[in-house]
């Protein structure tokens, strides 16, 4: 497995689109999150924002870089034809996933963590120009406050889980394109049709068991008895659609020919 | 002079790289591989089975005994007719003038006051004079009104509005108001002290009898809450507004007439704020009223309604167009392609020319079935759907298969550039989907993401809105319904992305060895 995970590594690092893929997801992160903080007016004690949440908005455009970069792990040896290499070199097609998804974690958990350092950083700065002080009942953004180092921690395991869920489904259709088209689908589509619906049962129900929309609900900091799934839960639900995902790509890698 | 050596010919017949020819050779290309084929077939499957569950999913609240069709207007939409009138007949033509001293108003449990009735005016609060055929809803009018933050108005017709002076109304800056009818022409005036008089509009109702209503009037609308985020939603809450009149002169009404105070639109035995009222003492009237005249807003389904798969079907697009491109990288047949055909330029048109056309026979196929099931499914649901003209339906349909066809080509052209599937998928499903998930679900705020409507291709989706967005109806539904461009315009932005995606790309592989 130590072998596995160093050539998976050397792997990686090799490529020259993986620096500029990991400094992308830090960089449109920091950014939407800055202009989301910086685009908000809060007037009066009631203004309904979550100034937490607003500072990690830019996770959901981050998280679509992360899809990139976890896809390409793995389609990228199909479309090359180095699966084959790999294949021969490590036998045990499973130690080969875990090892690129051990990878692919680290990589993830670390420009994360980078990337929501910045973007809270970002609002620190920002939100208290726009009406968030604590005259308006807003303390500023600490780390210290357990609820914003939730929704912080929370938001870089969130990234790493859209990683594991995009190499699990790459695994399985093997062409990056498609595969890509998959992911943001199950991202993207479910918040939409959420909010289609009327029947708010089924909203609650869609929300809850969408990978975005339950999996974001870890950023919340504020109002949370109105949260269609709890902070924790939701990370849950993302975390099994993530395993799902690699225990089907692990299946259809154990049993196809490369 | 010398004589160089004599270029070689070969003895075959010179092939051909027409377009014709291309557009055959790709067209070969697209329909053997199985995969792009069931990809593009899907598309317009997904869009029609994602709409239908989506229609499946809209159960509106009408009660057990089924839902209040709403009035209809003159020029046949849906519209809310509810207001405080107090009238007299006016025979032929005539005129009403008034004075506004005051418009105060009411608004129940505001999220900052939950278990209150606090003082407000909202925006839209009117007040004013109006001349109408009867006290029939949905019946031809024309008024002049002050409201609660749009100034001096004048209304016809329940769509038109008109600005006149802006400004608050108080007993130390009060409004007049003037309203003529001649014959079927109606003219407003207003001043601000009786005697400079300036026009702010005038209407032609074509068909109003000789017998009218001419009267006092007003109408508060409801009181609109949005919370933003994932679990956000809108609600919205009773308000009532109070206007005091003075210096009423009515010319053309029988002398000695009294006024009739009459509720339009109310029905008795509701909340007691809603059933307004009208006092006279010496000259001068007050008048509360709750409602609106205006274009309806909520109640009903639309014809987009029906079409919420295209997001889905985007998707697909997406992916299939873009391998149309990539996987001629990915497999070296671009060498083939390109040797066949060696006048790049033609061979890209022929590829965006293929993969425009199916996919747009895939959408318009996929929206002319969608539409009529879905709105079955609706109508067998007790959803009552806002009607629009078949032009529109027309524009909702091909403009649907358009907004694929030409994010195809679109996909087509970025593949092109980057040469590689990944980042061209992200950066197209990125552009053309998280705009309108971040402007429904997202904790931005609504200018934002407005913003965000306008600058990016997303901007096309408004070609599937069929009923336009007014001004002076205010809506909680803006991001779902309602997007920031005119239909034609948002499309525009799409094709001006799409040309320019297609110049570079022309350009790039022209340059780059293939």
């Amino acid at each position: 497995m130590r072998q596995a995970v160093h050539a998976e590594w050397t792997k990686l690092r090799t490529l020259p689109g993986t620096g500029w893929l990991l400094l992308g997801c830090i960089a449109l992160t920091a950014a939407l999150s800055a202009t989301a903080a910086a685009a908000v007016k809060c007037e009066s004690t009631e203004c309904g924002l979550d100034p937490a949440k607003l500072s990690l908005a830019g996770i959901v455009l981050g998280q679509a870089v992360v899809v990139i970069l976890a896809v390409l792990a793995m389609s990228g040896e199909y479309s090359t034809g180095m699966i084959r290499t790999t294949l021969a070199a490590i036998p045990h097609r499973i130690t080969v996933l875990a090892a690129k998804a051990a990878v692919l974690s680290g990589l993830v958990l670390a420009a994360g963590t980078i990337a929501v350092l910045a973007s809270l950083l970002a609002g620190w700065l920002i939100l208290p120009g726009q009406g968030f002080t604590p005259a308006h009942g807003h303390a500023p953004l600490s780390l210290a406050y357990g609820p914003v180092l939730r929704a912080a921690a929370g938001s870089v395991l969130y990234l790493a889980l859209i990683g594991l869920l995009s190499l699990g489904v790459a695994t399985a259709v093997r062409d990056s394109a498609v595969a890509i088209g998959v992911v943001l689908a199950l991202l993207y589509l479910f918040p939409i049709f959420a909010q289609l619906v009327t029947d708010p049962d089924w909203r609650q129900r869609l929300q809850r068991i969408g990978p975005m929309t339950a999996g974001l609900a870890i950023q919340a900091t504020t109002g949370l008895n109105n949260l269609p799934i709890s902070p924790w839960a939701g990370l849950g639900v993302l975390a099994a659609w993530a395993t799902a995902a690699l225990m089907l790509g692990g299946l259809l890698l154990w049993l196809r020919d490369a | 002079m010398t004589v160089g050596p004599t270029p070689y010919h070969s003895s075959l017949r010179t092939g051909h790289d027409g377009l014709m020819q291309l557009l055959h050779a790709e067209w070969t290309k697209f329909r053997t591989v199985r995969g792009w084929v069931i990809g593009t077939v899907s598309a317009g499957l997904v869009l029609v089975l994602v709409g239908l569950l989506a229609s499946a999913g809209f159960h509106t609240g009408c009660p057990p005994e089924g839902c209040v069709t709403p009035p209809v207007g003159p020029d046949g939409e849906w519209v809310t007719d509810i207001f405080y009138f107090a009238y007299q007949p006016l025979d032929g033509d005539g005129s009403i003038t008034v004075r506004v001293t005051s418009l105060t108003g009411l608004i129940t449990y505001p999220p900052d006051h939950p278990n209150d009735i606090v003082p407000g005016v909202v925006p839209w609060a009117k007040a004013g004079v109006i001349i109408k055929e009867s006290t029939r809803q949905g019946s031809p009018y024309a008024a002049v009104m002050v409201t609660g933050s749009h100034g001096v108005r004048m209304q016809y017709n329940y769509t038109h509005d008109t600005a006149g002076r802006s400004g608050g109304v108080s007993a130390a800056s009060p409004r007049w108001l003037r309203l003529t009818r001649s014959s079927a022409v109606l003219t407003s005036y207003e001043s601000a002290d009786g005697s400079n008089w300036t026009r702010v509009g005038s209407a032609y109702l074509g068909g109003l009898p000789r017998t009218v209503l001419v009267g006092l009037f007003v109408a508060s609308p409801w009181y609109i809450v949005s919370s933003p985020g994932l679990a956000g939603g809108t609600s919205s809450r009773l308000t009532q507004a109070t206007a005091n009149f003075d210096h009423v002169s009515l010319q053309g009404v029988a002398p000695g007439g009294g006024w009739t105070g009459h509720a339009i639109g109310v029905e008795s035995g509701g909340p007691v704020l809603a059933q307004g009222g009208l006092m006279e003492s010496e000259g001068s009237f007050t008048l509360s009223g709750t409602g609106d005249i205006a274009p309806a807003e909520g109640g009903g389904r639309r014809v987009e309604d029906t079409l919420r798969g295209t997001f889905a079907a985007l998707i697909v697009v997406i992916v299939v167009a873009t391998m149309f491109i990539t996987a001629e990288y990915r497999r070296g047949m671009i060498r083939t392609t390109l040797t066949a055909s060696p006048r790049r330029g033609r061979v890209l048109a022929a590829k965006a020319i293929v993969i425009g056309a199916v996919t747009f026979m895939a959408g318009l196929v996929g929206a002319a079935v969608a539409i009529p099931l879905g709105e079955w499914i609706l109508r067998a649901d007790g959803n009552q759907i806002l009607t629009v003209t078949s032009l529109t339906e027309l524009r909702v349909v091909v403009g649907t298969a358009a907004l694929l066809a030409v994010t195809a080509v679109l996909a087509l052209a970025v593949g092109t550039v980057f040469r590689r599937s990944a980042a061209a998928v992200t950066a197209l499903i990125v552009a053309m989907v998280l705009p309108y998930v971040l402007a429904v679900a997202a904790p931005l705020p609504e200018g934002v993401s407005e913003w965000l409507l306008r600058v990016t291709p997303a901007a096309a989706f408004a070609i599937q809105q069929s009923l336009p967005q007014y001004p002076q109806v205010i809506t909680g539904n803006t991001p779902l319904y309602y997007y920031p461009m005119a239909p034609w315009a948002g499309f525009a932005v799409l094709c001006v992305y799409t040309a320019v995606a297609l110049a570079l790309a022309a350009y790039m592989i022209r340059r780059r060895d293939a």
